[in-house]
């Protein structure tokens, strides 16, 4: 099995050559090495993701030879899986439509966009993929850096002065997340000696040197996953990006910092926070809902719509806390709904913030009130704008809807029936700001729009492509998915 | 009281005298030069640790380079200071402050009890750090761990360097690209700084070679070599000397490019090893450090100096 | 009290400092300043650390001062990145502040 834990290392390792390499060869040498890291790295995962299949059992490979606590360990377990492979699936799609928006024609000087557009986009898939894979904590905080310094240059792509100043506020949130976590890791290495997952798992007890560590780094990585109260960076950032570029921010880096939380709170240091603390983050999540969806159907820009949406379906995360924390039948489905939900939204949501970009470009404008009649102009694009907002909402067949069906039977399961009529209420909410653009697009008698650009249909295939993945989700049954259990400490605990 | 406590405490409260300069100085020069001085007290600090290794780095990095952004930064931003909102930012109101003064507190108050009554045993991987040494040819542990045990994190953190280098040159306007750093050349006018363009660089091209040649068995390596390299590029830049390099040019993206791929490829050869990714076969381990750690320093030199330069401000 | 406790209620006492001003100083630059002093306050409670784990003959634990080194690079490019995030707002639009200017409604 050496080979296949091999894989591990060259999941982070590729990209990151890839960043590299592309600084180096510079001009159209980017593109290609980004092509090729692309290909690359959806083998690699869909080869990890095999094995783990295959065998049932989580892959570690040690560095160098030096284990934990004095060196770092790769560990990947079935959520590893899941995200290697959601990572590969969106980064693959989002980087075969900017292939137009970012291109370097042959024999012309070097541009500033293009290079980097593609450096930025590996570098955001090293730190995603050393987030999904690390297993020590202080390799995690180095991740959350290269992610933070690869998506910031992405919101002020453009170089207009409001998504500057939106680059500058998401940096500064960013900065306070990441030092508040390194803080964390201190006190954790003071009172244990070893920022080793694994190793952290056995040695922590509820002591207050845990209980100060936690707080202090759920609080930062909170800031950087946009959890209400600390959202209000999220929306200009993301909608002022170019759409390329907002995809890739809603549907994956913003998870990034949420699945390390998730790290801590089960795998790390499981059993420290209490009933009360869970209740309280799914609490702000479920504030995040409200809110957001209510900011979303106010919006008169999509681009703002579909980033305060972000904001709101992430809150849906958050339920995974007090759901999904023991070992039993209602919390194992409550893990697979949670983790669904973040599959299934980043596959819809970047969906849905290229279809925005095609429509941006087609009008001229992303005004929502100019949207009369544009199913008839846009056909492929508003059909596949209405199959993401379907996984949004909830509704069946898509991923969304396994992922919400599973959280509520789950939290009703549990007897935490409250987060069910939220669930419920974020359902409602988001049918009424999606219907408020489908409507008036989709509505017969309206003259088509008269388009100001041509969009190639190579772009609206890839989006619908993408789309569709979001309505094959919903294939997946409303059971705990088995991989989700490979290598899962909650799992191990219980056999224990 | 010994006179080692009362200089431990004279320091203390002279880095946080200089901290709360920092928060309330009315204007932002000020503030920055006291940032410089709070730096380097905080070297001495780290010598009190007994870390030398952080102390320099921290008088080159953290004090030095980050203060040369910043009071570049607050110089051109003079003009906005004397602005009122909406041009500026408006203060918080007062219940916003309370709530972030009660933060504050609180989070001090906690820390500063946890470091008080700690007891016990203080965990610590000195023992298994030092053991490894002598089958990597090293003396200097701190080097080890950053080179050896936990080499993944060095790496990952020079693509970080990477990342941030392009996220600035990213800020240039589109018609710049490629092109030089800063608002306008320098004119070579001021003779003291001439002079010192002129003697120091030399004497610090020795030093951070020999830093970074030490750094194998005493407190150095690649970080401080290239710290105080970049120093001297950017003094020579500052007097006007030499201008700052355009960013298109090929020998700019080589040489800081150079070090993380030596970096990656030697990882890479790992493989062949029984030890895999990013070990080092016992019989080269201290060449190939060394080897590896050269070509790192290249690399954070230029770096660093175009951090500090910043995005291309003139054309090719 | 020992030289280490000593800093590192120096140090709980930067963070505070730092977080206090990253939350509180209206202006961009005066909150990177405070970031930087919070993170200073950061990397002080590693090295506190460090010097309670000597031992083996050394003055210090080196894989909490190997860290702070590479935080202390990390802080610097957060800073640098910052510091030119802030100068081309400033260029742009001729003010300090992270409001959001008014975005224009057309794509």
């Amino acid at each position: 099995m050496i080979a296949h834990a091999a894989l591990l290392v060259l999941a982070i390792i590729l990209p990151a050559a890839g960043v590299v390499l592309a600084l180096a060869a510079g001009g159209r040498g980017a593109e290609r090495v980004a092509m090729a890291v692309i290909a690359g790295g959806a083998a690699i995962a869909l080869a990890i993701a095999g094995t783990l299949w295959t065998t049932g059992a989580p892959l570690s490979y040690v560095i160098g030879g030096w284990a934990p606590p004095l060196g770092i360990a790769l560990r990947a377990d079935g959520l590893s899986a899941f995200l290697l492979l959601t990572s590969a699936l969106v980064i693959g799609a989002i980087g075969l439509f900017a292939r137009a928006t970012y291109v370097q024609p042959a024999g012309t000087p070097e541009r500033r966009a293009p290079l980097v557009f593609w450096i930025m986009l590996m570098g955001v898939w090293t730190g995603l993929n050393a987030v999904w894979l690390a297993g020590d904590l202080f390799s995690l905080y180095v991740a959350l850096e290269l992610l933070t310094f690869s998506a910031v240059p992405l919101v002020s792509l453009e170089g207009k002065p409001e998504t500057l100043a939106a680059a500058l506020r998401y940096m500064l949130f960013a900065l306070i997340g990441s030092i508040l976590y390194l803080l964390g890791c201190a006190l954790l290495y003071g009172g244990y000696g070893t920022l080793d997952i694994v190793l952290l798992s056995r040695l922590a007890r509820p002591e207050p040197v845990v209980f100060v560590a936690l707080a202090l780094m759920t609080a930062g990585l909170a800031a950087k996953t946009a959890l209400f109260p600390l959202h209000l960076w999220l929306p200009p950032a993301h909608a002022g990006a170019p759409a390329a570029a907002s995809a890739l921010l809603s549907a994956l880096v913003v998870k990034g910092s949420f699945i390390l939380t998730v790290r801590l709170w089960f795998d790390a240091l499981p059993g420290i926070a209490g009933g009360g603390a869970a209740q309280f983050m799914a609490a702000l999540g479920s504030a995040a809902i409200i809110v957001g969806s209510v900011l979303a159907l106010r919006q008169a820009r999509l681009k703002l719509m579909i980033a305060y949406s972000t904001v709101a379906q992430i809150g849906y995360l958050f339920f995974l806390f007090p759901l999904a924390g023991a070992a039993g039948d209602w919390e194992r489905l409550a893990w697979t709904g949670g983790i669904m939900q973040l599959v299934a939204h980043a596959v819809a949501k970047a969906a849905m913030f290229m279809a925005a970009g095609l429509i941006g470009e087609a009008l001229g404008h992303d005004r929502i009130a100019g949207f009369a009649g544009l199913g008839r102009s846009l056909p492929v694009v508003m059909f596949a704008f209405g199959l993401a907002g379907m996984s949004l909402m909830g509704l069946p067949p898509s991923g969304g809807f396994v992922a919400k069906a599973m959280l509520l039977t789950a939290s009703i399961g549990e007897g935490q029936w409250w987060w069910a009529v939220v669930i419920m209420i974020g359902g409602l909410l988001a049918a009424g700001y999606m219907f408020r653009v489908l409507t008036p697009a989709l509505a017969g008698g309206a003259a088509p729009v008269i388009l100001a650009a041509r969009i190639s249909s190579a772009r609206q295939a890839i989006v619908l492509g993408l789309a569709i993945c979001a309505l094959l989700l919903g294939l997946m049954p409303l059971r705990p998915s088995a991989l989700l259990e490979v290598g899962r400490t909650m799992q191990a605990a219980e056999v224990k | 009281m010994s006179l080692a406590v009362l200089a431990d405490a004279a320091l203390v409260l002279l880095v946080l005298g200089l901290a709360l300069w920092i928060n309330a100085a009315s204007r932002a020069f000020p503030a920055v030069v006291g940032y410089v001085a709070f730096g380097l007290l905080l070297a001495l600090a780290w010598l009190r640790l007994s870390a030398g290794d952080v102390a320099m780095t921290e008088a080159a990095v953290g004090s030095g380079v980050t203060g040369a952004v910043l009071i570049a930064a607050s110089v051109r931003l003079r003009a906005a200071e004397t602005e009122a909102p909406p041009l500026a930012a408006a203060p918080p109101a007062l219940p916003l402050r309370l709530l972030a003064l009660l933060l504050s507190g609180l989070v001090t108050a906690a820390l500063a009890g946890l470091v008080l009554w700690t007891t016990g045993p203080a965990p610590s991987l000195a023992d298994q750090a030092v053991q490894h040494l002598p089958g990597l040819g090293m003396g200097n542990a701190v080097t080890g761990v950053l080179i050896a045990y936990r080499a993944l994190d060095t790496l990952l953190e020079k693509v970080v360097l990477l990342l941030a280098l392009m996220g600035i040159w990213s800020l240039a306007k589109d018609r710049y690209w490629g092109g030089i750093p800063g608002p306008s050349r320098i004119q070579p006018t001021n003779g003291a700084l001439i002079l010192l363009a002129r003697l120091l660089p030399p004497i610090g091209i020795v030093v951070a070679v020999y830093i970074l040649w030490v750094g194998a068995a005493e407190p150095g390596g690649a970080f401080q070599g290239g710290a105080i390299l970049a120093a001297m590029w950017l003094l020579v830049m500052l007097a006007g000397l030499r201008d700052a390099p355009a960013i298109s040019r090929p020998w700019v993206r080589l040489c800081v490019t150079v070090g993380p791929a030596a970096f990656i490829a030697v990882g890479l050869t790992g493989f062949a090893l029984p030890n895999g990714f990013l070990s080092y076969p016992d019989s080269i381990a201290k060449p190939l450090i060394i080897a590896v750690e050269s070509v790192l320093t290249l690399s954070i030199a230029v770096i660093l100096g175009l951090l500090v330069a910043g995005p291309p401000e003139q054309e090719p | 009290m020992t030289p280490a406790t000593l800093y590192g209620l120096c140090s709980a006492v930067l963070v505070g400092a730092g977080l206090y001003g990253a939350l509180v100083n209206p202006q961009p630059l005066r909150k990177i300043l405070a970031l930087n002093l919070l993170g200073s306050g950061t990397f002080l409670l590693f090295g506190v650390i460090a010097r309670r784990g000597a031992a083996a003959g050394l003055g210090g634990d080196p894989v909490p001062q190997a860290m702070v080194i590479t935080g202390i690079v990390v802080a610097f490019s957060a800073t640098a990145l910052a510091v030119a995030l802030l100068l081309r707002v400033y260029q742009e639009t001729g003010r300090t502040t992270l409001e959001q200017p008014a975005p224009k409604d057309v794509v």
